[in-house]
């Protein structure tokens, strides 16, 4: 059985129908790609998966449990985790401590209340494990605002990964990247298929195309095309978008 | 610019060298009050009112939650101190104990139906529950004595086991006072620096976020809220012991926007200490001012507005514009780890 699945999903706002009958099924293990034109649903699909939105119709199955209408914070503790296509963090926090707040074994220490956070070394040390993952390691203490663009992007991926999930959703990550930091997040990706189920909308074909395992195409709200990235060659959709963003 | 969520060098310290500079103020104060020309009362209510501006913080300034009606929690603190001490027994712990403790339980009933809220709503609502228990505590006359309150609440001695000391005087009870301060201060100081103040402040800068990593936001707030509420209820006993009375006054919307701007002023939103700064402002400025003319609490409203437009990281602010080693916060070295190796 997959590990994550989406069964008939509508959305509607208003009148307004953004999702329509969309099926996904991600399996244990697998880089999933998300791809379609801008106003496809993408991320209304995602928002809907991750507890945001609450789906109009339709059931979301994880690990053989119903998460449909459950909250974003319930269904993240379950070991579903995201990043977001806008920027996402805690901006007057420090890096290490925008990677802290997600650790769960954090999380566990909620009612603390006389404790200090910074003197614990064994929260720092796994958040330190994490930015090492991102590449973020010696920049712990800069305001995460001061980071770079890209270095913030990889920070919203650290967030996602700290929570120590088995499913992570990626939202256009290479967004606004360039070719350098296009290419690190390839290889970051690379190294984190072996621990963590992914699933990301990507515009970047070339970059879809040489991590996916399996791609979606999504258009109107619907699932248009499915397949391992050799069977979506021939797609013409594909191939009209890829004749445009590939050279 | 600093914010609230700074890491200081010392957050993971009890007594932070500012703490122990504050503690000796606070304990050395009946000793200088009167020769810069003030008296002891002026520093009993400047140590209650930090307390209350202290807790109000941790929901104002932390969590980022605007309440307008936390003068309610004020008062319900007071009128539960008189009451004990008129229909229970004259008990020091006893009173502040329920002061506390009715407060908490107002404050965590208020909280169940505003930390689903945010902004304007949140605050329309806090202050509507405000006005709420202030209006009560006018028309119960049989509970609260109505307009008149409770009056001729006795000062409890302070019971040591062995031998009391007897609070009726101004500069006793101020030592009880500032001793609770401090214990306040730090408790305060170190529970936002604790995973549930980083949570509270987390909430603060995104709760969608915050949500996503797995939180349950409303309970947080509504830990705040309560939290607060606790605060502002044991100020608001130690006003009724201070006062001999519990009025309505003291849960006005008045005291609700007060402590507002004092907090406010002092710069309660980017730094720890605004809020001490703020209160001990006011009350300088109240006497101070006050003196020279009648309508100072006009000048006063001036320089809220004049600060909020300019500055409005407040009196915490500019003070450490000025000095530069109260700004030094981690965030600013270069790669420094907190661990203080
Ligand atoms: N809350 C909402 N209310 C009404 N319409 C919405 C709402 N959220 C999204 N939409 C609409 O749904 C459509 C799909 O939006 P969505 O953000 O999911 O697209 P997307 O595929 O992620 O696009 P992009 O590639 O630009 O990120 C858009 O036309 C958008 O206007
Ligand atoms: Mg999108």
């Amino acid at each position: 059985m997959a590990l994550f699945e989406a069964r008939n999903i509508h959305k509607r706002f208003g009148s307004r129908v953004v999702l329509e009958n969309i099926s996904l099924s991600f399996e244990e293990g697998q880089v999933n790609g998300i791809m379609g034109p801008n106003g496809a649903g993408k991320t209304t699909c995602f928002h809907c998966l991750t507890g945001h939105y609450k789906p109009t119709r339709g059931n979301i199955i994880f690990d053989g449990q119903d998460i449909t209408g459950k909250p974003p914070q319930r269904i993240s503790r379950m070991g579903v985790s995201r990043s977001f296509q806008l920027m996402n963090l805690f901006d007057d926090s420090s890096v290490i401590e925008n990677i802290i707040l997600a650790l769960p074994d954090f999380r566990r220490r909620y009612a603390q209340a006389t404790r200090s956070v910074f003197d614990d070394r064994e929260l720092l040390e796994q958040a330190r494990v994490i930015l090492d993952q991102v590449g973020l390691l010696g920049q712990e203490w800069l305001p995460s605002l001061s980071l770079s663009y890209g270095n913030r992007r990889a920070l919203e991926i650290g967030v996602a990964l700290a929570a120590n999930p088995r499913i992570v959703f990626l939202d256009e990550p290479t967004s606004g990247l360039g070719a350098e930091a296009t290419r690190q997040l390839a290889s970051l990706i690379n190294k984190l298929r072996s621990k963590y189920t992914i699933v990301m909308i990507e515009h970047d074909m070339r970059f879809l195309f040489e991590l996916a395992d399996t791609i979606s195409v999504i258009h109107w709200g619907q699932v248009i095309a499915q397949g391992t990235p050799d069977e979506l060659q021939s797609n013409k959709w594909v191939q009209r978008s890829a004749l445009g963003e590939v050279a | 610019m600093a914010t609230l969520s700074d890491i200081t060098r010392r957050s993971s310290q009890w007594i932070t060298p500012q703490i122990f500079v504050f503690a000796v103020f606070l304990l050395s104060l009946p000793l200088w009050i009167r020769p810069i020309g003030l008296y002891q009362y002026i520093g009993i209510e400047i140590a209650i009112w930090i307390i209350f501006a202290l807790g109000f913080n941790l929901l104002f300034g932390y969590t980022g939650l605007h309440s307008f009606g936390h003068g309610a929690y004020l008062g319900v603190g007071a009128y539960a101190f008189g009451l004990f001490q008129l229909h229970v027994g004259v008990s020091l712990i006893g009173g502040l104990l329920a002061a506390v403790f009715a407060a908490a339980l107002a404050g965590a009933f208020v909280a169940c139906f505003v930390s689903h809220r945010r902004g304007i709503y949140f605050a329309l609502m806090t202050i509507a529950f405000g006005q709420v228990f202030w209006f009560a505590s006018i028309k119960m006359h049989g509970i609260t004595g109505g307009e008149d309150g409770l009056l001729n609440i006795p000062r409890p001695d302070l019971n040591l086991g062995v031998y009391s000391v007897s609070l009726s005087g101004n500069t006793a009870l101020y030592y009880l006072i500032a001793v609770l301060l401090i214990i306040v201060t730090v408790f305060t100081w170190r529970a936002m620096n604790s995973p549930f103040g980083r949570i509270l402040q987390a909430i603060r800068q995104n709760e969608t976020r915050a949500s996503f990593i797995g939180y349950e936001v409303w309970w947080f707030k509504w830990a705040a809220f309560t939290l607060s509420a606790m605060f502002a209820g044991l100020a608001g006993g130690l006003f009724a012991m201070a006062q001999e009375s519990a009025y309505p006054d003291v849960m006005s919307l008045h005291q609700s926007g007060l402590i507002v701007m004092m907090v406010l002023v002092g710069g309660g939103l980017v730094n720890f200490w605004g809020p001490i700064l703020g209160v001990i402002l006011y009350f300088i400025a109240r006497d101070v001012l006050g003196s020279i003319t009648e309508t100072w609490l006009l000048w006063y409203g001036l320089m809220f507005v004049v600060m909020v437009m300019f500055k409005p990281e407040g009196l915490a602010g500019v003070l450490a514009g000025l000095s530069k080693n109260s700004a030094e916060t981690l965030n600013d070295l270069p790669v420094k780890t907190a661990e203080g190796n």
